[in-house]
């Protein structure tokens, strides 16, 4: 195990930011921390690196007992939401800092600096200032300048928080590409379900200052351990008094048909190639179900049409405490 | 903003690539030429008129004046003091923005508050100030008066300002995030600052320096009372420049003038240039 975090927690006056956390985090891996916003993910990560000190508990790296040293000890590569730039230094320098501060020869130094540069696809800005590269150029420049002290492991902060959709996705992918390239430790911090189940190896759910679940994003996907993960990681519907994933539900016409819920088609929304149907059962709950566009033309149904809902099979549920949606009220579990 | 130009007939490449500009709009031409007619009449003008005067006597009145003794030994004063107390504000001056910028303690408001006192003071209010604490009847049994320690204190105690309010807001806005990446890259504390914070700081710091320098040379009233104005020992420029006048001698006083004016323009620029050095060495 790469890092391991033992027992950790962190108040920030009457906040618990951590509470009990223990995580062990395998080498050579792409793990997230997920979990919505001040669920104490990042406060973890600084704690990993050193930049906040935890309260109890215990951090190890690589075998090395952490927890008291000062982050210029734990040779960790940090990559900052807001690229923290040296703004006076050149995209080379930038790249060129830990190095130099650790004294290595010139020619040594630009070497490896121009290899990370090749690396990040910054060859051509190596003389620029930061101010004038854009949000992703800067990310990656600042991604190289983690890399250039041959870090242990790599601690990524909402990365691509900072960025808009477009160049988040192409990063996401880059970073992916080069995690299999260079293969360090790595783990980084989003609240963006999407590109941790996208990204990474491994995740770990965190709320509240707890750990919700830990898991591959398949596990994590298709075996939720509780409630908050089901509903955190994807849309969800509520039949009965099961949560599920709107995907998962199949509608019948078929008169026939014993199995399911029987209700009434109240809404049809159409958003690009995905069908939204709200059904409202007979006992009053509403339910939205999400079929292609082909699923739905096959079915035939319109607003008013009667239908039966049904789970498909091996669907993941978890049981719900919250009372379930009722007609009239506007849906917003599957806005999520 | 209006778009319309003074001259549209002439294409914009040319001005720019020739001067470094665009066409001024009409507004921002008469902007211009408010804020020229304003600066020439409270600055270049006076300027001038002092710079004619200290020549009526032409170069050898000018030279006999500047390196008569006693002139000579006011210029060195007060030069040699505001240079050495200009170093002292920027050592002091960044330590204290530092403490106002980054810690917190009891009393930091006050504090912040009575920074600014200097300021707000009147100059020979500070004076007088100064003589009761370090004069000869001194309640810390401190007696400075007549010396040019009372000099040094005197610019130090009205310059003290300048660089803490230059520096705070600069140090304030600072991107702590880049001090973190510094450390975990495995810069040192010292290695941070003087890699990272400082560069950051320089243009400030030079700006308040600067102006601390500026006051210094021109200072009269705070330390008119306790240095004693004696001739070739604590005797400033600007006293100088006063008995010349009094003496019914404005040629000479006018000659001191343009020399501390263009002391103080050199230090502006060379503060000036190696605060773009510091900048770009990072």
């Amino acid at each position: 195990m790469s890092i391991e975090i033992v027992n950790v927690g962190k108040r920030f006056g009457d906040f618990v930011a951590l509470d009990d956390v223990s995580v062990s985090i395998p080498s050579g891996r792409l793990t997230a921390l997920l979990g919505p916003s001040g669920g104490g993910k990042s406060t973890l990560l600084r704690i990993v690196a050193g930049l906040e000190r935890a309260d109890t508990g215990k951090i190890e790296i690589e075998g090395v007992d952490a927890t008291g040293l000062p982050p210029q000890k734990r040779n960790v590569g940090f990559v900052f939401q807001h690229y923290a730039a040296f703004k006076h230094l050149s995209v080379r320098r930038n790249v060129a800092f830990g190095l130099e501060i650790r004294k290595r020869p010139k020619d040594e130094i630009r070497r490896r600096v121009d290899e990370l540069l090749a690396l990040v696809h910054l060859e051509q800005f190596a003389d620029r200032l930061p101010a004038q590269l854009s949000g992703g150029q800067r990310q990656r420049m600042a991604l190289a300048r983690a890399l250039a002290v041959e870090p242990t492991v790599l601690l990524l902060d909402e990365p691509f928080g900072a960025l808009d959709a477009k160049v988040r996705k192409e990063l996401r992918d880059w970073l992916r590409r080069l995690h299999d390239e260079v293969h360090v430790t790595t783990v980084f911090v989003t609240h963006d379900q999407e590109e941790a189940l996208e990204v990474a190896d491994e995740i770990v759910v965190i709320n509240d200052g707890r750990v919700e679940q830990i898991g591959s994003p398949d596990e994590l996907y298709d075996r939720p351990a509780n409630e908050f993960v089901m509903r955190f990681l994807g849309p969800v519907t509520q039949l009965g008094d099961q949560l599920v994933r709107p995907h998962d539900l199949q509608l019948s016409t078929d008169p026939a048909d014993a199995s399911g819920v029987p209700g009434r088609v109240t809404r049809v929304t159409r958003i690009g190639f995905e069908i939204r149907v709200e059904v409202t059962a007979d006992d009053g709950q509403t339910v939205t179900v999400t079929l292609t566009r082909n699923e739905f033309l096959a079915l035939g149904i319109q607003v008013d049409s009667t239908v039966r809902v049904r789970l498909a099979p091996n669907s993941p549920t978890t049981t719900t405490s919250a009372p379930a949606q009722r007609a009239a009220a506007p849906s917003l579990a599957a806005t999520h | 903003m209006t778009s319309t130009t003074l001259v549209p007939d002439r294409p914009a490449g040319n001005r720019r690539s020739a001067r470094g500009g665009l066409p001024l709009t009409r507004v921002s031409g008469l902007g211009l030429g408010v804020a020229m007619v304003w600066f020439s009449l409270l600055v270049l003008i006076p300027l001038a008129a002092v710079a004619v005067t200290a020549s009526q006597g032409g170069w050898s009145g000018f030279w006999r004046t500047v390196t008569n003794e006693q002139t000579a030994a006011t210029i060195r004063l007060t030069v040699g003091t505001a240079l050495l107390v200009t170093l002292v504000n920027i050592v002091m001056g960044t330590l204290i923005a530092w403490v106002l910028v980054r810690d917190r303690f009891f009393g930091k408001r006050a504090l912040e508050i009575l920074i600014d006192v200097p300021f707000a003071l009147p100059t020979i209010v500070a004076g007088l100030v100064l003589l009761s604490l370090y004069g000869p009847g001194s309640p810390l049994g401190v007696n400075i008066a007549n010396t040019r320690i009372a000099v040094f204190l005197a610019f130090l105690f009205v310059t003290l300002p300048f660089i803490v309010r230059t520096v705070q807001p600069v140090l304030a806005e600072l991107d702590r995030e880049a001090e973190e990446a510094a450390a975990s890259l495995g810069a040192s504390r010292y290695t941070t600052f003087r890699r990272i914070i400082l560069p950051s700081l320089t243009p400030a710091i030079a700006a308040g320096a600067a102006l601390s320098f500026a006051r210094a040379v021109g200072e009269y009233g705070s330390l008119v009372l306790l240095s004693g104005n004696l001739p070739m020992r604590t005797e400033v420029a600007s006293v100088r420049i006063l008995s010349s006048i009094e003496n019914d001698n404005p040629d000479s006083a006018a000659a001191v003038a343009v020399v501390l004016l263009a002391i103080s323009l050199a230090v502006i620029v060379v503060l000036d240039v190696i605060q773009r050095r510091v900048m770009r060495r990072g």
